[in-house]
């Protein structure tokens, strides 16, 4: 049954209301005597005239229809929506934590800067870098701070004309938009035939004018660059720097390390790869590593410790200044520390092993219904074409809708733009055997439907509050809040 | 797909129709298929200087968004504003609805360009 619900607007009745306010004692006393006409309001502001159980019926019923991990399997590509262990959000509303004021004087937060220190030597650690700062407040974020840094240190050195960051045709979307925001211009190189980069076009791209190569690993395929050793080598000749996007490190944990890899700065999600609720707007946090040559332009403060006493460092002439007010979002880096604490060196190692496993035995069943354009071991993550079932008459999109109608979220769809038709699967570590069968099944049951009767699936979704909506009006002329009528 | 036989094209998928010095461009019926509902486009300013390979236009769709790289080296006579309000015209016949009417610097270029029949071989292979 499709329950086409009202907004609360039009639920709206002259009268109605659901509070009872005491009398105004406040009697002869004109407001506009105190506030000039300016600020106040020349008419009664339109607000929905409901009951508390109005109210309270129209957001549960829309909180209902949310769809988290909590809620299903979750299995969007380049997103890493694991499970948030609860316990973390425990941790992170111990009163020492939830209660205490940014600006308290230092000597009464000890406890909150040791943790940061603490977090920045884990992450350091984990990645090969040599120090952190856990001020950016997402990973789109932590790639502008992390440009800033190269710039900086590019400029530093009187290096003026270096202004062009090198992204492979696989690259998040974020890469050459952070590049842009900060005024570099991007290059973008081609991937080989095995949907890696090209390093033959990485040595015809590099000069005096390159600033940066902007690179996940494993990369967007889901694939690992096996020749990013010799990339490194190859940016660093000609006076560049490797800047990692830390998006794929879920696959890489206690493996593989960037810093041994060349790179020169990253950002990590903390959202993506530590456990920390994602998406909503955040609030996330993309904390940047850099290797020794870069601290001095890591954002100010920076949490130092002198014998036993930590303190915030303000006196970095080199910085880059602050990116983001206090230190981040501190609560978020509780969650991911008492994440990494609780799993520990061998718990992410798992952790890796596990998410890499169940991609591919889900890559393994599914390859048999739809293209694998890259047929090859891969790491987290694995891009499907919808090609062929394109042709038979459903496209990608058509097939993430149908997944709706199962209780699926989507995978991430359309990208990356070098797969046509690209259904983009990350399953993460935390799925069962049994989550993964039902997913599997259900893939090849739309496979299947598709092949009989594409029309069960393009019609799709069926079950949900609203079926399909019409993307391109609001694209072109979006309705962003209610209006009255006239 | 449609192709038209009297237009030059290029790899990256757009056409280029020549007139003496003067050229119009815009995208072509293949690539618009497969960006799908075209939403927004964004175009350069008149006068504006390119050289082959530079991006010189955004195509939003609701799929992905896409730059347009110039395939000759020219200068922006003219935009065709009509695709600000209505995008969706790139969708509807992408042959008639160019993206940038330029002058070209210069004309040997044009000699690199591919044929409606090789344009067509092309698509034939990434399709």
């Amino acid at each position: 049954m499709r329950e086409q619900k009202k907004l609360i607007f039009e639920m709206s009745t002259p009268g109605r209301v659901g509070f009872s306010l005491p009398e105004d004692d406040f009697t002869g006393i004109e407001v506009s005597s105190y506030l000039n006409s300016d600020y106040l309001r020349q008419e009664e502001p339109n607000l929905p005239e409901v009951s508390e159980v109005d109210v309270v019926r129209h957001f549960t019923t829309l909180s209902s229809r949310n769809f988290g991990v909590d809620s299903g399997f979750y299995p969007l590509g380049s997103c890493t929506m694991k499970y948030n262990p609860k316990v973390n959000e425990d941790v992170a509303r111990y009163s020492g934590f939830a209660l205490a004021h940014p600006f308290q004087p230092q000597e009464t937060v000890q406890g909150n800067l040791k943790l940061i220190h603490w977090m920045d030597q884990m992450l350091q650690e984990i990645t090969g870098m040599d120090r952190f700062t856990l001020q950016p407040a997402a990973g789109a974020h932590g790639e502008l701070t992390g440009l800033m840094i190269i710039k900086a240190f590019h400029r530093n050195n009187g290096d003026t004309e270096r202004i062009e960051v090198i992204v492979p045709d696989s690259a998040h979307g974020t890469n050459p938009a952070s590049a842009a925001m900060i005024g570099f211009k991007t290059v973008e190189i081609p991937s080989n035939a095995r949907g890696l980069v090209d390093l033959e076009a990485l040595k015809n791209t590099v000069s005096e004018k390159t600033a940066a190569l902007m690179l996940t690993n494993p990369n967007t395929l889901g694939l690992f660059e096996n020749e990013i050793l010799e990339m490194a080598e190859v940016v660093h000749k000609a006076g560049g720097l490797l800047y990692y996007d830390g998006a794929n490190a879920n696959a890489i944990l206690g493996k593989a390390r960037p810093g041994d890899m060349g790179f020169d700065v990253l950002h990590l999600n903390l959202h993506k790869t530590f456990a920390t609720p994602h998406g909503g707007g955040g609030p996330g946090s993309g904390p940047v590593g850099v290797k020794t040559e870069l601290i001095p332009f890591l954002p100010v403060p920076v949490i130092e410790k002198l014998d036993d006493r930590y303190y915030m460092d303000v006196e970095r002439p080199l910085s880059i200044g602050k990116v983001k007010n206090c230190y981040g979002n501190f609560g978020v880096v509780v969650k991911a520390f008492a994440y990494i604490l609780a799993m520990g060196a061998e718990g992410l190692r798992l952790t890796s092993e596990d998410a890499v496993l169940n991609a591919n035995y889900l890559k393994e069943i599914l390859k048999e219904y739809y293209e694998l354009p890259y047929d090859q071991v891969c790491k987290h993550e694995f891009v499907l074409s919808g090609s062929k079932q394109k042709k038979q008459g459903a496209s990608t999109l058509d097939i993430a809708k149908r997944l709706i109608d199962y209780k699926y979220h989507p995978p991430t769809i359309y990208f990356p733009l070098i797969v046509k038709e690209a259904i983009m699967i990350e399953p993460t570590e935390t799925e069962g055997k049994e989550t993964l069968d039902a997913f599997a099944e259900t893939m090849v049951k739309i496979a299947k439907e598709v092949e009989q009767n594409p029309d069960t699936v393009t019609d799709a979704p069926l079950t949900t509050a609203v079926g399909r909506l019409d993307e391109v009006t609001a694209a072109r002329t979006p309705i962003l809040k209610w209006q009255p009528e006239d | 797909m449609k192709i038209l036989k009297d237009l030059k094209y290029t790899k990256e998928h757009e056409w280029i129709r020549i007139e003496g010095e003067i050229a119009f461009i815009g995208i072509t019926d293949f690539a618009q298929e497969h960006l799908g509902d075209i939403v927004f486009v964004e175009l350069p300013e008149t006068e504006e200087e390119f050289v082959e390979g530079d991006s010189f236009a955004v195509v939003d769709s609701v799929k992905a968004t896409s730059d347009v790289y110039m395939p000759l080296d020219c200068e922006i006579v003219a935009v065709n504003e009509e695709l600000i309000d209505a995008p969706e015209l790139i969708n509807e016949d992408p042959y008639e609805n160019w993206l940038v009417k330029v002058k070209l610097t210069d004309e040997e270029q044009i000699e690199s360009l591919l044929n409606a029949k090789e344009y067509e071989e092309f698509c034939a292979e990434e399709e």
